[in-house]
């Protein structure tokens, strides 16, 4: 829920980066149609690996997919995901291409397909994508039993997804098809692809099946590749909001009902990959205890400082152009009786980014560095914590106890805290 | 030959200006100040220890003496603390019904803050006239909420009450109301001589150290940056409501000035827009467990209070009791930039800067 | 009445003759700072929306100042410790005692007053700053900061805008050749109200009677949102009422003495002759008094460096100014 509301926030810079991706993409298409499928591939992965941090670009699908992942700067995490999973159908798909000329051609429809159910967000659309979706995915891991081709990986994504996927209503009936498909002897490849498509309009949809998707999916899985193109082409460009807005949406439900399986895609995920990586670029690997996003709390991106990194770090986190968190918005200590934590909850006005940074004190000598001198903002809140928890700042100007007094006795909101005067 | 000699003055903690048992140490030379130091603590209750021992609940209607000028934001963070973290979904109408609640006492607020700061210039009639306004608003959260000034009135998944038969209306009524009496204080005292005088270049600070003394609120817009956490980082139903952020680029007095009451506007635009939208019907509670019990783990939200930003920082172990809690008061930080103000200043000017920073002490002691 | 008692030789029943005299002028002058307290709050109420004094005596309150004044004479007499006593004690009375006496020199009607001093407007101006003197003690007296910094602040204030106003009030002189306020109301029966002749001169006046009388804007000793209540932030009680009655006593001689010298004195409206010239005094008294607590709703308090900056670099050389004006005024057209 929480989520939802990030997520909208980014709605708008998601929808103009699903603009552009869509014109490239299809332009690679149209390119690459009578070309080297490798080509294509690494066409269509270019525009991300331009936007991403990492700079190598290599057509191995894992690498491509991990590249993906990183790049997705400020993108919905949904839309990178969908390239992600874009890239790795398309490379092996490019890997087989030798010896099937069909498989890529297959697997740019796909693609194709794909983004255009997304961009439709139009429950119709959707819903018959999704239809499609769950039916090849079925396919797909049956065949993949078979074929055994070198998509393995991709297959994992496509047995997750399908997971997520089969909370939908339809999901029987399109098993059903799905048998009926693999039947037939649908390829690995388009099966990939399909995978993807699945994974859109099941993001997008209501779970509104109906019997008239199953036959059109039935009938669609021949494919029409012009229509689709076409429908893409203008889907794409007109409804390219909506669908970002839908893609992220349902990711975030989806990661909501089931976290277990798939890893939530936070929107915020993206954000804290660039901070540690960046930290790490620049301070080495050993500054950081942990990293994680926290879902409780509107998934902050969160950053555990090593005890003796923490005033590097904060430093680093203030002056850093790429994170250049201006703003302490809040600095206040804990007692977790294994340890003290101080938590400090940064604001960057530049990046208009969050992060909270913690560090873990030693609970019997609590000290650690202030950081006063890079935000002036946290003076009062280290006194605070000073005085209520007994936390040191080495560097403080003028560490006092701001709200008890000098002469109070003990440190209250320590756990173990015993009033003095007992009369009281 | 003539001799001058530094003395040293308190004011506070009991002294008109300060609002509250606020005490400044200050070091003057003739009245110019050479040296401030504010001391704090005379109001502090232990919220946040007391709060440990306490359920949820129990805790909301400590909220209101903490900014008891402006409780209920202070309610709201605290609940919408919690729901973060339970992912509960609050029901339309009553969304509708924080968010109206939640502006007219930010309305109120700010009048107070209006009739107080121009008190401080000597001039008192502005706050009968805020007085008299904000009472018509204290008597509308009165019927909705049953107390004047801490009302407790918002729940875990919803609010207590629902709005008495004709309560919209009434706020329908005041806010054309209120509109044209604004007026009225722009022509008594925007365009006073002595007032602009009084305020104009006078606690001024830049952009960038409102920025780094963490200050929130109208005090950071009023250096032009625009910041508001109900646009920026829209929580409730904030994004629905069309409103403009009011920034001005002086960062003096009046330019906080100029920015409060430009958000008194804003924030009736939003009542009116919240009237228009709110749903006939519905409930006021969503479905939640009898006791409420926040998963394990913390959260920290920030909503965008009537002196700034408030947070709520809760780390809970799973039980009815939050393990820890605390709250981001604005006041308190916007306080700390208070030294660097007065130093070279003249004592006349310091109610200038102290009153323009609008702080409640309830909120700075916790 | 009075001329000839002033020429009269001394003695003891002259003495009880003005003694009595002057203690019905005193309660007089307490009539009108009881009523005069009691409008302030009741117009001031009218102007802020609400109702003011309305228990004490009948529904418009008229006995709340006395009663306010019973409750500050029957208070305990409070002297801090660490005050200078002698000075504490005395400065109320130095304080007040000038107020009183420039009242002497006011001419309520042409026959009702008490000296007709040929200097008036310069005893006036003289004796009212003996005032000072009652402030600066009791801010230096009370050992407080904050009443030092009262009195300080009162002292130079007093200074700097008695020179405005007797500046200002120096065109009105070269137009009447008189320093006595009966003869400047005599020349305006002939020339017509020196407001109309003198109107730079009048709002100079105007805002230095108002700093003079340390009302809003000028009520900068006694600001009590930086100073708490200035230089008598100490007193209580009785002396306190001293201080009080002081600057309520002002309020009425200044406003009579605008009264006399702008707005001609007891003189009528043309064909308005019939009603007698006490209660045109007291018309025109009135509205003045309405001005001064009109100020007081309105404004807010100026600051003191800009109090200072405005009374040297604005009123100063607008009253050179319009001396010189005057001059040239009645060189050229009047000789």
């Amino acid at each position: 829920m929480s989520g939802e509301k990030d997520l909208e926030q980014i709605k708008r810079e998601a929808a103009e980066k699903a603009k552009e991706l869509a014109k490239q993409r299809l332009a690679a298409k149209q390119a690459g149609e009578g070309n080297d499928p490798k080509q294509v591939a690494d066409q269509i992965a270019e525009p991300v690996v331009k936007e991403s941090v990492a700079a190598a670009a290599t057509d191995d699908a894992d690498l491509a997919k991990k590249k993906a992942a990183a790049a997705a700067k400020a993108k919905a995490a949904a839309m990178a995901k969908m390239k992600a999973n874009a890239q790795a159908g398309e490379a092996p798909a490019a890997s087989e291409a030798k010896a099937e000329v069909s498989a890529p051609v297959e697997g740019q429809d796909a693609d194709l397909a794909k983004k255009k159910a997304a961009a439709a967000a139009k429950a119709k659309a959707a819903a018959l994508a999704k239809m499609k979706a769950t039916g090849q995915i079925e396919a797909n891991a049956e065949s993949e039993a078979q074929a055994a081709t070198d998509a393995a990986d991709d297959d994992d994504l496509a047995k997750k997804k399908a997971a997520a996927v089969a909370k939908a209503k339809a999901a029987a009936e399109a098993k059903l098809k799905a048998k009926a498909e693999a039947g037939e002897g649908a390829d690995a490849s388009s099966g990939d692809d399909d995978d993807l498509a699945k994974k859109k309009a099941a993001a997008v949809a209501k779970a509104k099946a109906a019997a008239a998707a199953k036959a059109k999916a039935a009938a669609s899985g021949g494919g029409s590749a012009d229509d689709e193109k076409a429908k893409a082409i203008a889907a794409a460009k007109a409804k390219a909001a909506a669908a970002a807005k839908a893609k992220s949406a349902a990711g975030a439900k989806a990661g909501a009902e089931e976290p277990v399986e798939e890893k939530k895609p936070s929107p915020n995920q993206p954000y804290l990959d660039k901070y540690v990586k960046t930290i790490t670029d620049n301070l080495g690997a050993d500054i950081l205890e942990d990293s994680y996003i926290n879902p409780l709390s509107k998934d902050v991106p969160t950053l555990v400082a090593k005890r003796e990194s923490y005033y590097r770090l904060a430093e680093f986190l203030k002056y850093n152009e790429l994170l250049g968190f201006d703003y302490l918005s809040e600095l206040h200590g804990t007692d977790f009786q294994t340890h003290m934590e101080v938590y400090v909850h940064l604001y960057s006005y530049k990046n208009r980014q969050s992060v909270a940074l913690k560090v873990k004190l030693d609970r019997n000598d609590p000290v650690t560095q202030s950081v006063q001198p890079l935000w002036a903002g946290a003076d009062w809140p280290e006194c605070e914590a000073y005085d209520l928890l007994g936390i040191k700042f080495e560097g403080h100007p003028n560490l006092h106890r701001i709200m008890l007094g000098e002469d109070w006795v003990g440190h209250p909101l320590r756990k173990d805290y015993e009033p003095y005067d007992v009369e009281v | 030959m003539i001799r001058t000699e530094e003395m040293l003055l308190n004011v506070g903690p009991q002294h008109p200006s300060t609002h509250g048992v606020f005490r400044l140490v200050l070091k003057i030379d003739g009245e110019i100040i050479v040296e401030a130091k504010p001391v704090i603590g005379y109001l502090h209750r232990g919220t946040e220890k007391l709060a440990e021992d306490l359920q949820y609940t129990q805790i909301i209607p400590y909220t209101d003496r903490m900014d008891y000028v402006s409780a209920m934001t202070n309610n709201y963070v605290i609940v919408h603390a919690v729901e973060t973290m339970m992912g509960i979904q609050v029901p339309e109408r009553a969304e509708y019904l924080r968010v109206l609640a939640m502006e007219l006492n930010r309305v109120a607020s700010h009048l107070l803050w209006w009739g107080t700061f121009i008190l401080d210039f000597g001039a008192t009639s502005p706050l009968l006239y805020a007085f008299r306004d904000r009472e018509m608003i204290l008597n509308l959260l009165n019927e909705l909420s049953g107390a004047r000034l801490t009302f407790n009135y918002m729940r875990v998944g919803g609010v207590k009450w629902d709005a008495p038969e004709g309560w919209l209306e009434k706020v329908a009524e005041f806010v054309p109301y209120l509109r044209g009496q604004l007026k009225g204080y722009h022509q008594l005292v925007s365009g006073n001589e002595i007032f602009l005088n009084r305020t104009k270049g006078i606690g001024k600070y830049t952009k960038e150290d409102a920025i780094n003394y963490s200050l929130s609120g109208a005090n950071l817009r009023s250096t032009g940056v625009k910041w508001d956490l109900r646009k920026d980082e829209p929580y409730s139903i904030y994004d629905r409501f069309d409103f403009d952020v009011v920034t001005r680029e002086e960062g003096d007095a009046l330019a906080r000035y100029y920015c409060r009451l430009g958000e008194i506007e804003e924030s009736l635009k939003i009542i009116e827009q919240a009237l228009e939208q709110f749903p006939k019907e519905g409930e006021i509670m969503a479905k939640v467990p009898k006791i409420i019990k926040a998963p394990k783990g913390e959260a920290f939200v920030r909503i965008e209070g009537s002196r700034g930003e408030i947070g709520c920082y809760i780390s809970s172990d799973g039980k009815k009791e939050p393990y820890r809690l605390k709250f981001r008061r604005p006041s308190f930080y916007n306080l700390q930039i208070l030294p660097k103000l007065l130093e070279g200043e003249s004592i006349s000017n310091l109610i200038a800067i102290l009153g323009a920073v609008d702080i409640v002490l309830g909120e700075v002691d916790g | 009445m009075v001329q000839d008692l002033l020429e009269s030789s001394a003695g003891l029943f002259n003495f009880g003759i003005f003694f009595i005299l002057a203690v019905i002028l005193l309660f007089v002058i307490l009539g009108f700072v009881t009523m005069a307290i009691l409008a302030e709050r009741k117009v001031l109420g009218f102007m802020q929306g609400r109702y003011g004094p309305s228990h004490v005596g009948g529904k418009w309150g008229l006995l709340q100042s006395v009663a306010d004044v019973v409750k500050l004479l029957v208070k305990e007499d409070l002297i801090p410790k660490a005050a200078d006593r002698p000075l504490f004690i005395i400065a109320p009375v130095i304080a007040f005692a000038p107020s009183f006496m420039v009242m002497a020199t006011i001419p309520l009607t042409d026959k009702l007053q008490f000296a007709d001093l040929n200097v008036g407007v310069l005893y006036y101006v003289a004796v009212s700053g003996l005032t000072i003197v009652g402030m600066l003690m009791a801010g230096w007296a009370s050992n407080n900061k904050y009443s030092l910094l009262g009195g300080m602040r009162a002292a130079a204030q007093m200074i700097s805008y008695e020179i405005p106003l007797v500046m200002s009030v120096l065109g009105v002189i070269l137009l009447s050749g008189s320093l006595s306020l009966n003869d400047i109301v005599e020349t305006q029966r002939e020339s017509g109200w020196f407001i109309l002749w003198q109107p730079i001169a009048f709002i100079v006046f105007f805002i230095a009677a108002t700093a003079e009388l340390n009302r809003v804007p000028f009520d900068l000793a006694e600001a009590e949102n930086e100073l708490v209540a200035g230089f008598h932030t100490e007193y209580s009680g009785f002396r306190w009422a001293m201080f009080m009655l002081a600057e309520y006593v002002y309020m009425f001689a200044m406003s009579a003495l605008i009264t006399v010298i702008f707005l001609g004195g007891w003189l009528p409206l043309p064909f308005m002759g019939f009603i007698p010239g006490a209660v045109w005094f007291a018309l025109k008294f009135s509205v003045v008094v309405y001005i001064l607590i009109w100020f007081r709703a309105t404004f807010p308090r100026i600051r003191a460096d800009q109090l200072m900056e405005f009374a040297w670099k604005v009123l100063l050389p607008v009253a050179l100014g319009n001396i010189f004006l005057t001059a040239l005024i009645k060189e050229i057209f009047l000789k």
